[in-house]
């Protein structure tokens, strides 16, 4: 987004706990000013790897550099980073206005120049009347917002956020993705989002990175990572998908239960002859009563859900449910044909 | 009490139902009285005997009669006494000091390891803590005396040129005092350091705050009650001992609790020894709730019923 801004770049970045391996080998280029969300299942390595670039933890191998300044062996308080933990972390022996002064007062700004930014950075984050306030006097999400103007207070070259809105309820956090998301644009900070809940990735994130089984699974804008998931792992844990096993036929086909399919274009598709599992979107899949022109799979409805913005169908075809999300119009017991896309198939090896 | 009510298939018997659900019996209360009792009959009592043998009058080459004078409380106050007095406050306030430093580093750095890996030094601490006070006093007078001491092992090493000793005298007092204390101290300190949330020390380093400032700026505030109790818990400790001072220290260094010792038990002198105990209980409960004061910043209200309601 701003040119002046940095890309933080992470070669070779390894960490072991022991015996454990906590990071493996992570290479990543994430550009300056932009918003990345880590996403993945607990204990992929997501958080490691946040506590890794803000200095709280030393990594074992590999280098991590902001611009081209190194940062692999500096210490944290000397890295230039604003925080936000889990548990916000947030002084319970300092008023609100003290905390966000914090890192002012470290620097030796004076009190009345340091008590004047943090009014001005609770301003920012839409607390303009806290500033006196005990942090136990404050709700959740108060308490969340006070913990990011606090992290912003020394205009860090990174910002970066560990669960941030883990803690609140599904409302208030629908809420707080767009205010962080608009916050993040004004303050122009390259920002880190650890998140377990990719809808919340998918919802903030210029780049989302799909971390897993302690690596880097794959990196890419949100809807990327949604249209054309690089493998199995991938097109499991972002939203929902069904998986058919299929074998490909052509560059640009496969064959499921005997019915030829395009896939998606500008993926690589394994060669002719192997064996693969197509991943195939609820919605992405029509419910169809009568046999249509294009590739489509025979079933029976087997159970219908009907969630408000969508209907839920289940359909039974051979030993395999698929699910279809769509406008319904079926029910139980149905004969149907569920039509698969034009080159909306995504072919991953098997 | 038993089955019926519970047995299934039978009838429900409301009445003993009832009882039982109520059944507290007394029990609780003659077990929670308990302390006070203690209190009151292990404590209290003798402190007023002692208190009140003060006023005994001595019977020389003798033992004491029931009497009212206040020659012994005066004599208590003495310069001699008094000064004896001086020295114990600060020699314990100096072990105190001494030992605050070392336990509150130790038990925080203790603190942020894995649970697991914090078990071994418990352990240890607690082990310590078994020693009683002669066996250290004693152990240290060898470990410190110049014919068998560590000062040969100095010598051995070529660190030091001749054995010395470093028994009685002013280090070899601190330094048992401190070794006493100092499993107290760490036990005191370690729940409350224990239930420290570790992010907050990492989150004063991700602002800018070294180890150390983070230390003091937010860990220390948080900690300042325990601290403050654990330091009155350990003067309080230090300043009861006195097979430390006797053994390891010169007569400079003999404290209260040796003047007390020596009275009772030497010169068969009482009234005087009781009279000692009651000056030196008065004044180190006075510097204990000074020293909690000082930690929280909250003196007691005692005697000043200002209730403007």
């Amino acid at each position: 987004m701003s040119a002046d801004r940095p890309d933080l770049v992470i070669q070779g970045l390894g960490k072991r706990f022991g015996a454990t391996v906590a990071l493996d080998g992570v290479d990543l280029r994430l550009p300056g000013g932009s918003l990345v969300c880590f996403v993945g299942p607990s204990g992929c390595g997501k958080t490691t790897l946040l506590r890794v670039i803000a200095g709280l933890e030393t990594p074992t191998t590999g280098h991590l550099l902001l611009g081209d300044r190194d940062l692999t062996r500096v210490p944290v308080h000397r890295r230039d980073v604003g925080m936000v933990f889990q548990s916000y972390a947030l002084f319970p022996h300092l008023t609100v206005a003290e905390n966000v002064a914090y890192g002012l007062r470290i620097r030796g700004v004076k009190r009345r120049e340091r008590l004047a930014r943090a009014q001005e950075l609770l301003e920012l984050v839409q607390l303009p009347d806290v500033a006196d306030k005990r942090i136990a006097e404050l709700s959740g999400g108060m308490r969340q917002r006070v913990a990011m103007a606090r992290a912003l207070a020394l205009d860090p070259a990174l910002f970066l956020l560990d669960e941030p809105l883990s803690a609140l309820d599904a409302k208030l956090r629908e809420g707080m993705q767009v205010e962080l998301r608009r916050l993040q644009r004004r303050v122009g900070i390259t920002t880190i989002i650890v998140t377990h809940d990719q809808e919340e990735a998918m919802a903030m994130a210029d780049l989302v990175v799909v971390m897993g089984d302690n690596r880097v699974q794959q990196v890419g804008p949100p809807l990327e990572i949604y249209r054309r998931p690089v493998n199995r792992f991938v097109a499991n844990f972002v939203g929902r998908n069904n998986f058919l096993p299929a074998r490909v036929v052509a560059s640009d086909a496969v064959e499921v239960a005997g019915v030829r399919a395009t896939v998606a274009r500008d993926l690589p598709v394994p060669p002719v002859g192997s064996d693969v599992t197509v991943a195939a979107r609820p919605e992405m899949l029509r419910l169809r009563a009568q046999a249509p022109a294009g590739p489509a799979l025979r079933g029976t409805v087997s159970m219908v859900r009907d969630l408000g913005r969508a209907v839920e169908t289940r359909v039974r075809v051979h030993e395999q449910e698929l699910v279809v999300s769509g406008r319904g119009g079926f029910a139980e017991g149905d004969e149907v044909w569920v039509e698969l896309p034009d080159a909306g198939l995504v072919a991953l090896a098997a | 009490m038993s089955a019926p009510a519970a047995r299934p298939g039978s009838a429900p018997a409301p009445a003993s139902a009832a009882s039982s659900g109520r059944g507290d019996g007394p029990w609780p209360h003659v077990l929670l009285a308990w302390p006070t009792v203690a209190l009151t009959v292990l404590f209290l009592v003798p402190l007023g005997i002692i208190a009140a043998l003060g006023f005994f009058r001595r019977i020389q080459a003798g033992f004491f009669e029931v009497a009212f004078v206040t020659d012994n409380y005066a004599r208590a106050l003495d310069a001699f006494h008094l000064e004896r007095l001086t020295v114990s406050v600060v020699l314990a306030l100096a072990a105190t000091l001494v030992t605050l430093l070392l336990a509150v580093p130790f038990t925080f750095l203790l603190t942020r390891r894995p649970r697991a890996r914090q078990v071994p030094y418990l352990v240890l601490v607690l082990a310590s803590l078994s020693l009683s006070e002669v066996i250290v006093a004693f152990a240290w007078s060898l470990l410190l005396s110049r014919t068998s001491g560590v000062s040969n092992l100095l010598v051995a090493i070529g660190v030091m040129d001749a054995p010395a000793s470093w028994s009685p005298g002013l280090p070899a007092v601190l330094l048992a005092y401190v070794f006493i204390a100092l499993p107290l101290a760490v036990l005191s300190l370690y729940p409350t350091f224990s239930r420290l949330d570790q992010e907050l020390p990492e989150a004063a380093g991700t602002m800018g705050a070294t180890p150390l400032a983070g230390f003091v700026t937010v860990v220390l505030p948080l900690v300042r009650r325990a601290v403050a109790a654990t330091g009155a818990l350990v003067f309080i400790f230090v300043l009861g001992a006195y097979v430390i001072p006797q053994t390891l220290g010169r007569p400079a260094q003999w404290t209260m609790p040796v003047q007390i010792t020596d009275q009772a038990i030497m010169k068969n002198h009482l009234p005087l020894a009781a009279s000692l105990a009651i000056v030196l209980l008065v004044v180190s409960s006075l510097i204990a709730v000074a020293i909690v004061a000082l930690g929280t910043g909250r003196w007691p209200r005692l005697a000043l019923p200002r209730r403007a309601r």
